[in-house]
């Protein structure tokens, strides 16, 4: 389960753990849950406890990001490590996904 | 004269062990002593290319990786990751960012962006029908 919060019209998602593959799975899922239950106008994904992110990760993203823009919502994230921030430029993410403090 | 230290490791192409192969290469790689950032851009490549043979490769059905590491001269380490799956039929394509075969499943295409940029070189060799080897190599200590 992924820990999350409501903070004003934002829901915070709290990502922890190794986000590859194997795990994006059940990231994407739990994630896409909490976006169908809260409708959020803006999604903020806390990746603090993300202690190890490859492209997968990427993808998980991506795909979210797409979710929230069909349903007019914008999407920001959060403490990102050195390496997870490395990735997240390396794929170009800046330009579309903003980051928050 | 010593001989090279190497290791050669076979396992079983599904995604839980995508995370035991990361461990794996880390705890080879202690050897030649690497920061902290090194290690985690040797597990990241790795992890790229396991992901690969998992789900390209042999695409759900489950066939065995082999990842084997061999310590080239005291800075450097080489790292083979190697499976019988479909192969790739065009390399140079599939090496380019952003292109996937996969977009639906939200693979990012970014898979060998990210081990040429963690790694110092990258070698895709591949046969349609028999499989694909990707070899790589990172010279630890380059910013000291």
């Amino acid at each position: 389960m992924l820990k999350h919060r409501k903070q004003g019209d934002a829901l915070v998602v709290c990502l922890e753990g190794e986000l590859d593959h194997h795990c994006a799975q059940i990231v994407r899922q739990e994630m896409d849950r909490l976006i169908e239950e809260e409708r959020p106008q803006r999604l903020i994904v806390d990746m603090q406890g993300v202690s190890f992110m490859d492209s997968s990760g990427i993808g998980v993203l991506i795909g979210r990001y797409r979710t929230l823009s069909r349903c007019g919502g914008r999407m920001a994230v959060c403490n990102m490590s050195p390496h997870v921030e490395r990735i997240f430029q390396l794929s170009g993410l800046q330009r579309i996904i903003e980051k928050v403090r | 004269m010593v001989s090279k230290n190497s290791m050669r490791l076979e396992f079983l192409g599904c995604a839980q062990n995508e995370s035991f192969a990361r461990v794996v290469i880390s705890a080879f790689a202690v050897q030649l002593g690497p920061t902290i950032e090194e290690i985690t851009d040797v597990k990241t490549a790795v992890s790229e290319a396991v992901t690969n043979a998992i789900v390209h490769g042999y695409e759900g059905t489950q066939g065995m990786v082999v990842l084997s590491a061999c310590v080239e001269d005291e800075h450097v380490l080489s790292v083979t990751i190697e499976d019988a799956g479909k192969g790739i039929a065009d390399v140079e394509k599939a090496m380019e960012p952003f292109y996937t075969t996969q977009p639906e499943m939200e693979r990012s295409g970014m898979g060998f962006s990210v081990m040429q940029t963690f790694m110092d070189t990258l070698e895709v060799t591949s046969v349609p029908g028999e499989g694909t080897r990707v070899r790589m190599t990172k010279r630890f200590g380059a910013d000291a």
